[in-house]
């Protein structure tokens, strides 16, 4: 068996296929943002405790920082950029942009990974459930009030619903 | 959103419009500083000093350099003559203010644990990191002293040469009458210390700057994360010498910044030199730990507060001194911040009539301080806000009846500090949030709780505040390095689309489509016929940036009186289309008519091109539409309102539930209530963070313990409580508009509406004063204390 | 942010990843989410020469019911053994205990294996193991090895696994007759480690006597704790809070917890007390309901 200090990855972003050879200790979010060029996934800390860096990865949120890249391999990712369908904001990116639930915008595409996990699993999610689904997102500006209100918001339009209260 | 009362009707001020960075925002297209990667660029990565007080005796970088990838590596000798020292950019006036020198890399000492030491410069950021750990520092380490208090004692440890006993200025305020001779007067003196923990400012989005540099022209281009380019600019000119029209800074997204990115560091500095010697662009951003070791910090006050009052719960005087730390050096806007932006609002909505404030600014082995959210308003509120409920409490009057008994019940108002209040309903605004939060219904709630045994406890916090610090000669004459004002420029295109240029810089506030509903109001418009253009050197003419809640009120007010000078020439092109006398044109939304003949009109489009075109313009009149405005306002705006808070301690661990938070606030007229509210709920929750959960911890050595957002407590969406934010409209006629400014207001109210809260839920177990953060297992020490449990 | 380099092992059987692991030793750290060695690295405070990524190997990732006990492979997510229907009729104090750690994105990753070899001193999964007398399976060229839980933790960070060993299955009791669980954890915010967890078991008889109990504490000391002494006080006495609340008192015996930023050693033994009692409590009910339903 041998010691690898370069490794092939194939991984799927967004719809498309990508195949880079990196270093093993090539962090995930840093695979996406610099090989990738997709700047949307943030870095906010060191600790795993952010969020800023959420991906859905084969359909499931996850840190990027907190994965080698290599752990992605023949592995599916969605980041915010994949999120628009035919040039139309998803009910998520929407529903943020409606309910004012983004100041800075640094935390915003890791909020709305987390919530389209959390919600594709829970289509009809109480206001505590939304706040514990989002534990591990930090925002330093909203208070995270609109962001609750908005996932609410999302819920109702992806369920079919008006999305107005 | 709520509004209690409106000043005005909303045309396009006042309407809760969306904002028109958020499609870009939301989608991941958004441009922070981390995100710029140019042909060929480099990374530089810091050697930051595990010491809090060390000398350097050597540092060997020969492992570092012998790395592949590495591109170079400088110690602060290599840099010593081509980055100058960091200055302060506010030289407090009559406080014997000593400055030492802040070399942006250390060369003979480090003072703070996380000082630069050394640059690594390399082709990948991982290997610059693994440079860092091959960069041998020979350090002899020093004693270091944390505390303020242990910092001023004699045989401390002394920071810098010619700062004896590490006093970096003694600042003095009174205020009317003699504090002494008040206290007698009133029969009683009621003391508390407080402190008002070190906090770290935690934007989401570290601090960093990319750099490249043009060796044929000379020019030097900057992205940083920065609240003020400008300044920015300004400052880099000096410290890499530099002519100042070399430099372009551009901030471009800027995650946040909460005061932490208005100061020049050494950061943009070194970043700035290496693309110059490099002749490569460079990037540098921290990592969260280094943003919590080499980013400012706030606070760290402590407080011995005296105040006299009299037998009915007037409050006569207040005589407070104050231990300021302002960490290892003086960052930009740090000698301002504990003084004139603190003592000077130490009456506060009170009709006190004797203020006697003395600061001593300390230098510490630890992070330098400087302005955080509120910056300086806080501790003010703090203080007098804890008073009103000790007042009460030492009177066994309700904390609602001394506030009611010591309010200034409405402005015009003169206060002992010499500051003019502009206007406001102060008793009113303070009775309807009362109302608002049904205190006296929860009163009886708290009364009944009590007699089961649960703990519900009422925290009121009423609080003035000021804003748009100006005009220019009061902000100098306080020693701030430049004037107060702000830049505008709107311009009408041929077509008559809008673009406005400010000298503010927002970062997540959202003003521009504020500015654009300014301008759509001014001009007769659509908010989406205007642009604006903010945060870069070269397209903006000089402004100050946005902090201290002055982008709207100053900000804004330079975009009114621009909108209102392009219309005035608008209206004399008008005159000329429509042959008329300029004093009969009459002017509605974007027409221009002749007094009595309305469907004869001209509109602002028709008349832009004309102004273009330029065939027709009356005698006298240049081509072109377009204003430019330096605004300096004729006073400070001051918002104040009422928050409440409610909240439930558990009583066998100490564990504090807020049940409910009301917050009235009056920040005079609201131009996007969409935006205001955004800001009330997001300052409320970090003033709450301060009350119950954030405090920057250093050992005895002067390592910081919270260095990560695992040990630095940011709430999270589960803390949060959920805030009813109602606006009360009573307009500045300190400005054009009469707006007032949001940005800080609730983080300066709702600290003590917590922590008062708080205490009141423990009142009756005979707990005068906790010390923030009430974490659990300080509240349960003193219910241990009163054996309680 | 930027962690050390390392060379990847990437074994494709679990034979295969016992073998490099008998070959390197010490050098080599096995890797299967990322969420307990990936922080350290990322501040460079391990830096492993060779790493292991057992995260692909097949069939480490399962929850059965075998003879009556249910094994959890040890690649297992905390997300899967939070939502595990299994769990949650038969032992639902360990999916509880999933749903308390980190964050949703961390038990999408986590695994039950990699938490435990970890061995965080304030991690959740360990007060269940004690409460539930849990088995952990250590595999190694040399052969399969069954720990029980209070032999397993050793210390903060330290545990009886050998460097040539892996750990690939935990084994719980499927509980049985009229029992109740509870996992309470204190924590200042969402997210966090624990300042005490305490994890719950009870199983009460007809009567309405305590027949079982099991009681498991974290945070409170340099490994996670068997709160032997309030078991003793539950065993055979009445289903009655009275019966419980002098249980709960003796949880803080012979704990001698660490003092940090966040909380005093006094504060985390008296929380030790109110936690245990909270989470009796809660198992109580939960065990009287079990039998109003089912009696």
């Amino acid at each position: 068996m041998e010691a690898l200090e370069k490794v092939r990855i194939t991984v799927k972003v967004n719809g498309k296929i990508y195949t880079h050879d990196i270093d093993p200790r090539l962090l995930l979010v840093h695979y996406i943002r610099d090989y990738l060029g997709l700047t949307g996934t943030h870095v906010g800390c060191d600790t795993s405790n952010c969020g800023a860096c959420t991906v859905i990865l084969n359909g499931k949120a996850v840190k990027s920082c907190t994965l080698y890249a290599f752990m992605a391999d023949g592995g599916e990712i969605l980041t915010v950029e994949g999120l628009e369908k035919d040039g139309k904001l998803h009910p998520i990116q929407e529903a943020f942009w409606e309910n004012h639930a983004l100041q800075c915008g640094f935390c915003t595409p890791g909020m709305i990974m987390t919530l389209y996990d959390f919600l594709s699993r829970n289509p009809r999610p109480t206001e505590e459930e939304v706040r514990r689904a989002i534990e591990g997102n930090l925002c330093r500006c909203t208070g995270y009030q609109n962001i609750v209100k908005a996932a609410l918001w999302a819920a109702e339009r992806m369920r079919g619903g008006g999305g107005d209260e | 959103m709520s509004f209690i009362h409106r000043a005005r009707e909303a045309r396009h001020i006042g309407k809760p419009v969306k904002r028109k960075e958020d499609p870009r925002l939301v989608t991941g297209r958004g441009l922070y500083v981390d995100d710029i990667k140019l042909p060929g660029m480099l990374y530089a990565a810091f050697v930051r000093s595990p010491y809090a007080h060390a000398k350097i005796k050597g540092i060997d970088v020969s492992k570092a350099q012998k790395i592949p990838g590495v591109v170079g590596v400088f110690t602060g000798n290599d840099l010593r003559g081509k980055i100058g020292p960091i200055p302060t950019g506010w030289m407090l006036t009559g406080a014997d203010l000593k400055v030492p020198e802040w070399p942006a890399v250390a060369y003979d000492r480090v003072r703070f644990a996380g000082e630069i030491v050394a640059v690594v410069v390399a082709q990948d950021p991982y290997v610059a990191r693994d440079a860092v750990d091959a960069v041998e520092v020979d350090y002899e380490p020093l004693p270091a002293v944390v505390r303020s208090e242990d910092a001023i004692k004699p045989g401390a440890p002394q920071l810098h040469e010619g700062v004896p006993n590490n006093v970096a200025f003694r600042w003095r305020l009174r205020g009317g009458d003699d504090f002494d001779e008040v206290a007698r007067k009133a029969g009683r003196v009621i003391r508390q210390r407080m402190i008002n923990q070190r906090l770290i400012p935690s934007a989401m989005e570290p601090r960093g700057a990319v750099a490249e540099y043009n060796r044929y022209t000379g020019e030097l281009t900057m992205w940083i994360t920065t609240q003020n380019p400008h300044v920015h600019r300004l400052f880099l000119s000096g410290i890499l010498g530099i002519p100042e029209n070399k430099i372009r800074v551009i901030a471009p997204d800027v995650g946040g910044g909460f005061g932490s990115k208005i100061p020049v560091y050494p950061l943009e500095a070194i970043v700035g030199r290496m693309a110059i010697e490099l002749g490569r662009p460079v990037k540098y951003v921290e990592t969260r730990r280094e943003n919590f070791m080499g980013t400012i910090h706030g606070r760290d006050h402590v407080e011995d507060v005296e105040v006299a009052v009299d037998g009915e719960g007037n409050v006569h005087g207040i005589r407070v001194k104050t231990l300021a730390n302002m960490g290892a050096y003086l960052s930009t806007a740090a000698p301002g911040v504990p003084t004139i932006l603190f003592g000077t609002m130490l009456s506060g909505p009170y009709k006190i009539r004797s203020v006697d404030v003395d600061v001593i600014g300390v230098f510490t082995n630890t992070t330098p301080v400087d302005a955080y959210r509120g910056a300086g308003r806080p501790e003010a509120t703090y203080i007098l806000e804890r008073v009103m409920d000790l007042v009460a409490r030492e009177l066994k009057l309700d904390p609602a009846e001394v506030r009611r008994r010591n309010m200034i019940p409405e402005a015009p108002y003169t206060a002992v500090t010499g500051l003019v209040y502009d206007s406001g309903k102060y008793l009113e605004v303070f009775e309807r949030a009362l109302k608002i939060a049904d205190y006296e219904g929860w009163r009886r709630r708290q009364e009944e709780a009590r007699k089961e045994g649960r703990l519900i406890g009422i925290g009121i916090s009423s609080y003035i505040e000021m804003c748009g610090i100006a005009p220019s000669r009061i902000a100098r004459a306080t020693g701030f390095g430049m004037g107060l004002w702000e830049s505008a420029i709107v311009r009408i295109h041929p077509s008559g689309k809008v673009t406005v240029f400010t000298g503010t810089s927002p970062h997540g506030q959202g003003e521009d489509i504020a500015f654009a509903q300014i301008v759509a109001e001014e001009l007769g418009i659509s908010p989406e016929d205007v642009e604006v253009v903010h945060g870069d050197t070269a397209s903006v003419q000089f402004g100050l940036g946005t902090y201290g809640s002055r982008t709207t009120p100053v900000g804004g007010g330079a975009i009114a009186l621009a909108a209102r000078r392009v219309r005035e020439k608008a209206r004399k092109i008008a005159a000329a289309l429509l042959e008329a006398r300029e004093e009969d044109v009459m002017v509605e939304g974007s027409k221009f008519y002749v007094k009595g003949v309305p469907e004869k009109f001209v509109t602002l489009q028709q008349v832009a091109l004309a102004a273009y075109t330029a065939d027709k313009l009356p005698p006298g009149v240049e081509p072109g539409l377009e204003a430019t405005v330096f605004y300096d306002p004729e006073n400070f705006t001051f918002p104040y309102g009422t928050h409440i808070a409610v909240v439930e301690v558990d009583r066998e661990t100490g564990a504090v539930k807020i049940l409910r938070y009301v917050a009235v606030d009056d920040a005079g007229v609201i131009v996007n209530p969409m935006l205001a509210e955004g800001q009330v709920i997001g300052g409320a929750l970090q003033g709450i963070a301060q009350a119950l959960y954030e405090e920057a911890v250093y050992d005895a050595s002067g390592n910081l313990l919270t260095a990560g957002f695992n040990d630095y407590l940011i709430p999270t969406a589960k803390e949060a409580p959920k805030i009813e934010s109602y606006f009360y409209e009573t307009p500045s006629p300190h400005n054009p508009l009469g707006v007032k400014g949001i940005g800080e207001t609730s983080t300066i109210a709702s600290t003590p509406a917590v922590v008062n809260a708080v205490l009141d839920a423990l009142a009756h177990l005979d707990i005068r004063h906790i010390d923030m953060p009430l974490l659990p297992n300080k509240i349960y020490s003193a219910l241990r204390e009163k054996g309680v449990v | 942010m930027y962690p050390p380099r390392f060379s990847l092992i990437v074994p494709s059987t679990l034979d295969e990843a016992l073998e490099i692991l008998s070959k390197y030793g010490e050098n080599a750290k096995v890797l299967a989410g990322g969420h307990s060695l990936i922080p350290l690295m990322k501040l460079r405070l391990a830096s492993p020469k060779y790493i292991v990524y057992i995260g692909k190997l097949q069939g480490l990732s399962y929850i059965r019911e075998e003879a009556g006990r249910i094994h959890i492979g040890a690649l297992t997510t905390h997300a899967t053994i939070e939502s595990s229907d299994l769990l949650a009729k038969r032992n639902p104090l360990l999916s509880e205990t999933a749903s308390r750690i980190g964050d949703l994105q961390v038990r999408n990753m986590g695994t039950i294996g990699g938490s435990l070899a970890h061995a965080d001193p304030a991690a959740d999964y360990p007060a269940a193991m004690m409460a539930l007398n849990a088995e952990i399976v250590a595999k190694s060229i040399r052969g399969e090895r069954v720990i029980k839980a209070s032999d397993f933790f050793k210390g903060p960070f330290t545990t009886a696994l050998r460097s040539d060993e892996l750990l690939v299955e935990v084994r719980i009791p499927a509980l049985n007759g009229f029992f109740g669980t509870a996992y309470e954890k204190l924590v200042f915010r969402a997210m966090d480690f624990a300042i005490v967890g305490v994890a719950a078991m009870l199983e009460i008889d007809k009567t309405g006597t305590i027949v079982k109990a099991g009681v498991g504490l974290t945070g409170v000391g340099s490994t996670a704790v068997r709160a032997k002494g309030v078991e003793e006080e539950l065993i055979g006495k009445p289903a009655s809070i009275d019966t419980i609340v002098k249980a709960s008192a003796r949880a803080s015996e012979n704990l001698n917890p660490p003092s940090d930023i966040r909380a005093s050693s006094e504060y985390r033994r008296a929380m030790a007390v109110v936690m245990t009692r909270r989470a009796l409590s809660r198992a109580l009910e939960a065990a009287k309901a079990r039998m109003k339903g089912q009696g």
